[in-house]
């Protein structure tokens, strides 16, 4: 489903601040594959997810949707197979647009824009039914503009908007971390759901170990641009913090350094 | 008093074309275009060196209205794929237009003296020259808020908007920025040029000078419409804008009729838009204090909004 083949990805190359991001990295995802991907700050964990988007160009390698190569697809290009989910709440949506304009703009997500009226009354109803199915009351407020909700709110409907068209990938980048515990359970639960519905092959990056271990079926632990870990099967169900940590210690030669992971 | 009057609503409703053109890139884009200084005269200059040469005024204007869409093409050319700020770019548009309308017109002004216009049609119906001003703008402003009702409603519409609101979501969406951007300046500049060929045609003449300070005019029309006429939804926006063109036009006449030189004109302008643009600062500042007068301290203030 997903291939990617040996990337790399240099970040101000031939300056004084060149950052050598990614190094070599492959991974292959199949179909339904629900991957999260772990990692110490700076470790490219990002970095990977926006060259599989498409937001940074790669500097070697290939990046393979279904067999397609993609690798020279600008950003725009790719959007139709992928559903994205940022870190930031306010990065999903257009805050001056209301809610259905949004779900909208995602309906059209990979299809070729015309003058036809941008949303249609059929839609309505559809989107209103995915509303209500996230439980927010969002669905009786659909002209309402997305600026006016709340960060959680957001997020869920961010969410809901990656995968109104079922994407090939579906990447979420730290999705729930700018969210209060209890909302990012739900918002958490919500992907799960989505992702178990649509049997949709997913790369989720978290800061969360413990989020990293209850999720998907398998993990991949980056680091300083390269993957170091990758558990899977049986093997992921056992797992445990302590397990990881040992074993990040034992990989990479040094102590885990992502201070929010220790926390949370 | 009422010629006065009725001069300045035939003004306004020229200028709103224009304004409506500066609201698409300064609201809908999130751009400070200022290649508009130099399409309004442009506008005015292709409808000028055409009707001078006995080209039917409609057409003339039309032409104006192509020429100001290739002015705003090329702005977005620099902004969009040779990576120059937006603002600069205007302003190289804008600098290279003033040569460009010299050229257009080969000299630094053309009067239209005893020339048909779009407003000689109205005249001969028996209504005076700022009537039929004012009714042929009301036309053409109708038509455009029409038009442009229905236009940010379409799927293309929907995506420029898309764009200027949060690029990183419209690509996300598959939306190409560039393009949208890029059309949104195109249209913008068109009505901006349109404008100035009927501006250029209601006063006989057409300058290279007289985009000078336009781009402030058109904020401060976008910004009197929206503060006094609101901004519920995007229809009534449009209409704003158009009552705030209209307005400003009233204002200066006012001032101008009260004895302020007419010298002073752009400097009033230019302090109404900064004093407008900065209200949101003063507010929060005002805020504060306007909770302690009323005996809560700044902290409470805080806490309730958390």
């Amino acid at each position: 489903m997903l291939s990617i083949n040996g990337i790399y990805k240099k970040f101000n190359a031939g300056t004084i601040n060149e950052k050598e991001a990614l190094t070599n990295v492959s991974l292959t995802l199949e179909e339904g594959d629900f991957v999260t991907l772990i990692g110490g700050n700076g470790a490219g964990k990002s970095t990977l997810l926006n060259c599989v988007a498409g937001v940074h160009p790669i500097d070697r390698g290939s990046i393979l949707f279904d067999g397609e190569d993609v690798t020279k697809l600008s950003e725009h290009r790719r959007a139709g197979s992928v559903g994205r989910v940022f870190q930031d709440p306010m990065m999903g949506t257009a805050a001056n647009m209301g809610i259905e304009e949004n779900l909208a703009l995602a309906f059209r997500r990979g299809q070729s824009r015309s003058l036809r009226w941008g949303i249609s009354n059929k839609e309505r109803e559809k989107y209103r039914e995915a509303l209500s199915q996230l439980g927010l009351g969002l669905e009786n407020r659909l002209s309402s503009k997305v600026g006016l909700l709340s960060g959680g709110q957001r997020q869920a409907l961010t969410l809901l908007m990656a995968t109104l068209i079922r994407p090939k990938i579906l990447l979420l980048d730290e999705h729930t971390a700018a969210l209060d515990p209890k909302t990012a359970e739900k918002v958490l639960t919500l992907s799960d759901q989505y992702i178990k519905e649509g049997n949709l092959t997913t790369l989720m990056v978290t800061h969360n170990m413990l989020h990293a271990i209850q999720h998907g079926n398998r993990l991949i632990m980056m680091h300083e641009g390269r993957i170091i870990l990758d558990i899977s099967g049986e093997e992921k169900k056992q797992l445990t913090v302590e397990d990881l940590l040992k074993r990040f210690g034992k990989v990479s030669g040094e102590v885990f350094a992502n201070d929010r992971a220790l926390l949370s | 008093m009422l010629q006065i009057l009725l001069g300045a609503i035939s003004l306004g409703l020229l200028w709103a074309v224009m304004t409506i053109g500066v609201y698409i890139t300064y609201r809908i884009l999130d751009i400070a275009d200022l290649s508009v200084e130099g399409s309004i005269a442009m506008g005015a200059a292709i409808a000028a060196q055409l009707i001078y040469n006995g080209v039917n005024p409609f057409a003339a204007s039309l032409a104006a209205f192509l020429g100001g869409m290739v002015a705003g093409l090329v702005t977005g050319l620099l902004h969009t794929r040779l990576k120059i700020p937006a603002l600069l770019s205007g302003i190289l548009t804008m600098i290279a237009l003033y040569s460009i309308n010299l050229r257009i017109m080969g000299k630094a002004n053309l009067s239209l003296l005893r020339m048909d216009t779009v407003y000689t049609k109205f005249e001969e119906l028996g209504l005076s020259h700022t009537n039929a001003v004012i009714l042929f703008g009301l036309l053409c402003v109708l038509g455009v808020v029409g038009i442009l009702y229905w236009f940010f409603g379409t799927e293309i519409g929907c995506a420029i908007r898309a764009t200027g609101n949060n690029s990183q979501m419209a690509r996300a969406q598959g939306i190409n920025t560039n393009n949208m951007i890029i059309l949104g300046l195109v249209i913008s500049n068109g009505l901006v040029a349109f404008s100035g060929s009927l501006i250029a045609q209601s006063q006989s003449f057409a300058d290279v000078q007289m985009g000078i300070g336009s781009i402030v005019i058109g904020l401060a029309s976008v910004i009197i419409g929206e503060v006094l006429f609101g901004k519920r939804n995007f229809f009534n926006r449009l209409l704003s804008l158009v009552m705030g063109a209209v307005t400003y036009r009233i204002i200066i006449a006012l001032v101008l009729k009260l004895g302020m030189p007419a010298n002073d004109l752009k400097l009033f302008t230019a302090i109404t838009v900064a004093v407008a643009l900065s209200l949101p600062v003063f507010r929060s500042y005002l805020r504060p204090i306007k909770k302690s007068m009323r005996g809560e301290s700044a902290d409470a203030v805080d806490q309730r909004n958390l």
